[in-house]
C-alpha cells in the first residue's frame, strides 16, 4: 500500500470511528435536540469516510471497495488517531472529544482544499462546510459547560486533561505524513498546529478552563497500534457483515 | 441523421429531462423539486440518446441522496427514457443554489430559506444571520438549537409570534 492511500485510509478511518462512537449516542443523548445533533454530525463524518474509504480502495487497486475496508479490515489493520476511539463518557468527555477533533479536523480540511490529489481536494472543499458547523457546535456546548455549574465545569475539565495527551498525535509526523506532505498531498501535522491552538485557546478561555501541560503519550493509532477501546468498537460494527457476508438492506 | 438534426433531437431530449425533473420532488422536503434544491448539475445526451444526470449532494452523508438519483430514474425512465445519475462532488454544493422559485416555496412551507453564502467556511463558524420567521416575517427571532431534522435545516424560534420553525441551513 503506497504512503498516499495510507494516508487518505487515515482520514478514512478517522471519520469512521468517531461516526461509530457519537453513533452509540443515538436514543441516550440528555435530550432529543442532542440526540438528533450528535447523529447529524456523525452522518455527515460517516458520509466523509464512505468517500474518502472508497477513493483509498481505489489507490490500493486491489477490488476492495468501501464495505471491504470498513468492515474486513482487522483493529491493526485501522488507521485512526487515537483520540477517535476513547470511549463516550458523559456528554461532556464527548464534547471535549468533538471539540479538541472537529478544531483540527476544519484546519485539516481548510488545507485539503489545495491537495494535489484532486478527489481529496474535492472531497474536503465539501467537508469544510460541514466541519464549520461540527465546530461551532462543539464549541458552543464547551463553553456553556465549561462556563456553566461547578459540576459542569469539573466535568470537562477532567475530561479535558483525561483527552489532551492523544493531541500529541495530532501533529507529529511519521514517514507517512511526510511522504503525503512532499507530494503536497496533504499539509504536514504540524503545520496545523497554529490555527488549532488559536481556536483551542480561544475557546478555552471563554469556557473558563486551563489548557492542560503538554503530555507524553503512547499510542499510535495511525500506525495501527491502538488504545485498548478500539477491538470492542471494530467488534460491535463489523459483527453483521461477518456474520452475515455481502448482506444489504 | 445529419448533425443538425441530431444536435435539435438532442435539444429536444433535454427539454424534456428538464421538464421531468421539475416534477421530481426532494424526498425529505417535498415542496421543493430537484431542480428547485439546486442539486442537477448537468444534463448531457449522448449520440445514441441515453442520458446523464449529474447530481450534487447537499451534504456528504445527507441519506436523501440516493434515493433523489433513484428518483430521478424511475421518472426518466417512465417516459421511456435511458438514464445514469452521477454524483457531482465538485463544485461543492452550496445554498446559494437554490432557485428563487425554491427559496418563495420553501418559505411558503414554512421553512425560513437560507442566508446568502458567507465569504469563506470559517465564517460560517461564527456566523449569526437574522432570520426572518416565515409565518409573520418578524425578524425577532432565535436559534433554538443548531441541528434540525434533516442535516440541512437548523431550529429557529420567533419571540414575536412564538412558533418554533426550520431555517434550511446556509452552506
Amino acid at each position: 500500500m503506497t504512503p498516499h492511500c495510507r494516508y487518505v485510509l487515515r482520514l478514512a478511518d478517522t471519520n469512521l470511528v468517531l461516526a461509530q462512537r457519537l453513533g452509540e449516542w443515538v436514543g441516550h443523548a440528555p435530550a432529543l435536540e442532542e440526540d438528533l445533533g450528535l447523529a447529524n454530525v456523525a452522518l455527515d463524518l460517516l458520509g466523509q469516510a464512505r468517500l474518502l474509504l472508497a477513493h483509498a480502495g481505489e489507490l490500493e487497486g486491489r477490488g476492495r471497495d468501501e464495505d471491504a475496508l470498513a468492515y474486513l479490515r482487522e483493529e491493526s489493520e485501522y488507521l485512526n488517531l487515537t483520540l477517535v476511539e476513547q470511549p463516550n463518557g458523559d456528554f461532556g468527555l464527548t464534547i471535549v472529544r468533538q471539540f479538541l477533533f472537529d478544531a483540527w479536523q476544519h484546519a485539516l480540511h481548510e488545507a485539503l482544499e489545495q491537495s494535489s490529489d484532486a478527489k481529496l481536494a474535492a472531497i474536503a472543499a465539501k467537508a469544510v462546510k460541514e466541519s464549520s458547523y461540527h465546530l461551532r457546535y462543539s464549541s458552543g456546548w464547551l463553553i456553556r459547560l465549561g462556563d456553566g455549574t461547578p459540576e459542569s465545569h469539573r466535568r470537562v475539565a477532567d475530561a479535558l486533561t483525561r483527552l489532551w495527551p492523544f493531541t500529541s498525535e495530532l501533529f507529529d509526523a511519521d514517514d507517512i505524513d511526510r511522504a503525503a506532505a512532499a507530494a503536497a498531498i496533504a499539509p504536514a501535522p504540524g503545520a496545523l498546529a497554529a490555527a488549532w491552538n488559536r481556536t483551542v485557546d480561544d475557546v478555552l478561555a471563554a469556557a473558563t478552563l486551563a489548557r492542560p501541560p503538554a503530555a507524553s503519550y503512547a499510542w499510535y493509532g495511525k500506525q495501527g497500534r491502538h488504545s485498548e477501546h478500539l477491538g470492542y468498537l471494530l467488534a460491535e460494527m463489523q459483527s453483521l457483515h461477518r456474520a452475515h457476508p455481502g448482506v444489504t438492506w | 441523421m445529419n448533425p443538425a438534426v441530431a444536435g435539435s433531437a438532442s435539444a429536444t431530449l433535454r427539454e424534456r429531462v428538464f421538464a421531468l425533473l421539475a416534477g421530481v420532488p426532494d424526498p425529505e422536503i417535498p415542496v421543493l423539486s430537484v431542480l428547485d434544491l439546486g442539486v442537477i448539475r448537468h444534463v448531457s445526451v449522448a449520440p445514441d440518446g441515453s442520458v446523464e444526470v449529474g447530481v450534487a449532494p447537499t451534504y456528504s452523508g445527507c441519506p436523501a441522496t440516493p434515493m433523489i438519483k433513484a428518483d430521478i430514474l424511475a421518472a426518466l425512465a417512465g417516459a421511456g427514457i435511458r438514464a445514469t445519475a452521477v454524483d457531482v462532488l465538485s463544485p461543492p454544493w452550496t445554498s446559494d443554489w437554490l432557485s428563487e422559485e425554491g427559496r418563495r416555496k420553501l418559505e411558503a412551507y414554512g421553512i425560513a430559506p437560507p442566508a446568502a453564502a458567507v465569504g469563506s467556511p470559517r465564517a460560517l463558524v461564527h456566523a449569526e444571520p437574522v432570520i426572518a420567521c416565515p409565518r409573520c416575517r418578524s425578524q425577532e427571532t432565535e436559534r433554538l438549537f443548531e441541528f434540525g431534522s434533516t442535516p440541512c435545516k437548523a431550529l429557529y424560534r420567533c419571540l414575536s409570534c412564538r412558533e418554533p420553525f426550520d431555517y434550511f441551513k446556509c452552506l
